[in-house]
This record gives C-alpha cells, structure tokens and sequence, in this order.
C-alpha cells in the first residue's frame, strides 16, 4: 500500500466510527457541537499517532504474553502527557472534555490500531496509520458535532443562523443516538460499496 | 438514609449511565443480540465495577493522595482494574466454576469497558450534591452504592435493550438500516423515554 494510501483509507475505507464501529463512547458523548467533536478528535489523534510509534518501536522485543499489558501502560502514559498538557496549556478545553480524556485509555480505537497494525509494520508506516486513522476519527466527530449543532442550538462553530432555541434533545442523549444512526444509514447507503 | 436511596435512584434511572452518560456503548451494542449473554455481561460488570471501585478508591485515597501522585490516577486505575478483573477471573475459577463457566467469556473484556473505568475515576473527582447539601466528594459507602446503583442501570438498559433487540431481529428493516444503524435509532428512543426521569432528583 501507498504511503498516501495508509493515511487516506482512514477517511472512508477504514473509517473508525461509521466502518469499524470503534469508540463509540466519546463519539456520542463530546459530540454536543462541532468544535467539541473536533477538539476530542485531535485529543485521541495525538495519543493514537505517539502509541502507535512506541508500539511498533517495543513490539518486537515484547514477550507474546504480556504484549496487551504492557500496550495498555504505553497508552495510558501518553494520556496522562496529553492530560498534564491540556490542563497547562488548554484548561477549558480541558473541562468541557472531562472525563473522556482519562478514557481515551480504554478506547478501543488506540489498543485496536495497536493490535492490528502498530505491532506488525515499521515505524513510518504506523505513524501515517496513526495519522489516517486520527484523521478518520476527527472527520467524523466534527461532522456529528456540526449536524447536532445545527439541529440542536442553530449554529455552527458557535456562529448562530438560525434565530430562536434548537431542538434541545439533539444536543441530549437521544440526539446523539439519532444523529449517528441515521448518519450509519446514509453511510451504508452510499460509501460502502 | 435517604441520600443514600437518592443515590440509587440518580444513578439507575436519573443519570442511567449508557443512556445519558454514554459509557460502555461498546459492550451494550456489542452483546445485546441475545437476552442471555446480555444477562451475562450485565451479571460480570456489576461485579467488576463494584469491587473495582471500591479498590481503586482505596488506592487513591491511602496511595495517591498522600504521596501527591495524583496525576497517575489514570495508568494506577488501569493497571488495578486489569489485575483485578485477571484476579476475579483466576478466584471464580477455583470457587466457583459454574459461575465463571457463566461469566467467562465476558469477564477479559472488561478491562476494556470504559464503563468501570469511568465510574471509577467519577468517584474521586467529581463533587456531589443530593438533598439540597453541599457539594462534597463521596465516602467510601457512598462510593460503594453509587458504583453499584451504576452498575444495576447498566444491567437495566442492557436486559430492556436485548429484549427489544431479540424481537428487532426478527422484523423486515430496510437494508441499510439492518443491524447497528436501526440499534442506534432504537437506543435513541430508550434515551428519550429515559429523559422523562430527569428533574426527578436534583
């Protein structure tokens, strides 16, 4: 596979969210509008691309045994450097984000890159892996947070358009299901050919 | 006594945490297309959220805490949830085999459910506040029920939602919404019934 092609199949081939069905729980919890959804995307890109190197870096010299432990220590370091970084440099972002910070640990996206591509292929291309795959995943928040913007509070990007208050349960729970679901259908619909 | 019976009641039905707190989505989608591995599942994380939180509370106020190590929570709590569910799984296999021949399969993906994680970094940060007293953090009793009050609704939406799965099966969806799309539409529909208990409890 082409070095271009490791990082683009992460748009829509390998799509994290609407193909592999991964992450699912920061996909519908940060994505109340879009720049949520586009700051929790680069958060999970960054610790995505750093392990991924690391991995492939230690994966041959890993007992098979252990290999999952010692992945999970990998992972979780670089989310607490991303922790520590963010409440330096970015606290606000920080705090809206919360609790989905520490559990980019337990998403299934970086162990699962780890297991499937990180541990079998060189430094470069795990890291354009990371990339795509970081690029994918962003992709796809931005665009469930822009649509649950739109229908929930009538803006984009915090700029407002629409006068008067949203449908409030886009911004809720139930939104977040809808939103996705339909978005799953119009994926299978059209990209998945 | 009636903050602790306010806690159940946010936490099972007010604050039902895969329907408004989106945490371990994955396992409730995943295992969700039979009634009884849903009961299964739902059996094996309450379990290990119960037992997790309380040692991780532990950990953190007699380990972290004192020595200022804060900022481990995240790879300490990992590392103990993993161990610990490795544990459950090594004890219930000598004690008792019929019920780890139940919970088995389920038990090794727990570590990744970020469901117990998340209720286990909750705890010990975040500040509560039920009938109308100041925003503290909670005590180990406290924390115990809350994490098993969560786990009680995790088992709650799950056990309703392969219900409604096992009957999703056998009717004629449109291709495109076949399997996951028409769940998450489904989901969206409990979320919303579940809404209506909000306001319910400060």
């Amino acid at each position: 596979m082409s070095k271009l092609g490791l990082i683009t199949k992460g748009f829509i081939k390998e799509n994290p969210t609407f193909v592999l069905v991964l992450g699912m729980c920061p996909t519908l919890a940060t994505t109340t509008s879009a720049v949520n959804g586009l700051e929790m995307g680069l958060a999970t890109m960054f610790v995505l691309i750093l392990s991924n190197i690391v991995i492939s870096l230690v994966a041959p010299i890993v007992p098979d045994k252990v290999h999952i432990p010692v992945y999970i220590v990998i992972i979780a370091t670089f989310v607490t450097v991303l922790q520590l970084l963010m409440q330096a440099f970015v606290p606000e972002v920080y705090k809206t984000l919360g609790l989905f910070i520490p559990l980019i640990v337990v998403n299934c996206i970086v162990l699962g890159r780890a297991e499937a591509f990180a541990n079998k292929n060189t430094v470069l291309d795990s890291a354009l892996d990371g990339i795509g795959i970081g690029i994918g995943f962003t992709l796809s928040l931005t665009v469930i947070g822009i649509i649950r913007e739109i229908l929930g509070s009538g803006s984009v990007f915090g700029a407002k358009f629409i006068p008067g208050d949203g449908v409030l349960a886009f911004v809720m729970a139930p939104g977040a299901f809808l939103v996705l679901g339909y978005l799953m259908v119009l994926f299978n619909k059209f990209a998945k050919k | 006594m009636s903050e602790f019976f306010l806690i159940i009641i946010s936490a099972i039905f007010v604050n039902n945490i895969v329907l408004a707190q989106f945490l371990g989505i994955c396992p409730f989608l995943g295992v969700s297309n039979k009634l009884s591995t849903a009961t299964g599942m739902s059996g094996a994380v309450c379990f290990v959220i119960t037992l997790a939180t309380v040692v991780t509370y532990l950990v953190n106020q007699y380990l972290l805490v004192p020595f200022k190590l804060e900022f481990l929570q995240t790879i300490a709590f990992i590392l103990v949830i993993a161990a610990l569910v490795q544990l459950v799984e090594i004890v219930l296999k000598k004690i008792s085999p019929s019920l780890y021949q139940a919970l088995g399969i389920f038990l090794p993906l727990i570590t990744t459910n970020c469901a117990v994680l998340g209720v286990a970094i909750t705890v010990v940060t975040k500040q509560f506040t039920f009938s109308g007293g100041e925003p503290h953090l909670f005590n180990l009793g406290e924390a115990t029920i809350y994490a098993f009050a969560t786990s009680l609704g995790y088992a709650l939406a799950m056990v309703l939602f392969a219900g409604i799965r096992e009957h999703l099966a056998l009717n004629n969806v449109p291709k495109s919404f076949k399997g996951l799309p028409i769940a998450l539409i489904t989901v969206s529909i409990m979320a919303m019934a579940f809404l209506g208990f909000s306001g319910m409890v400060k």
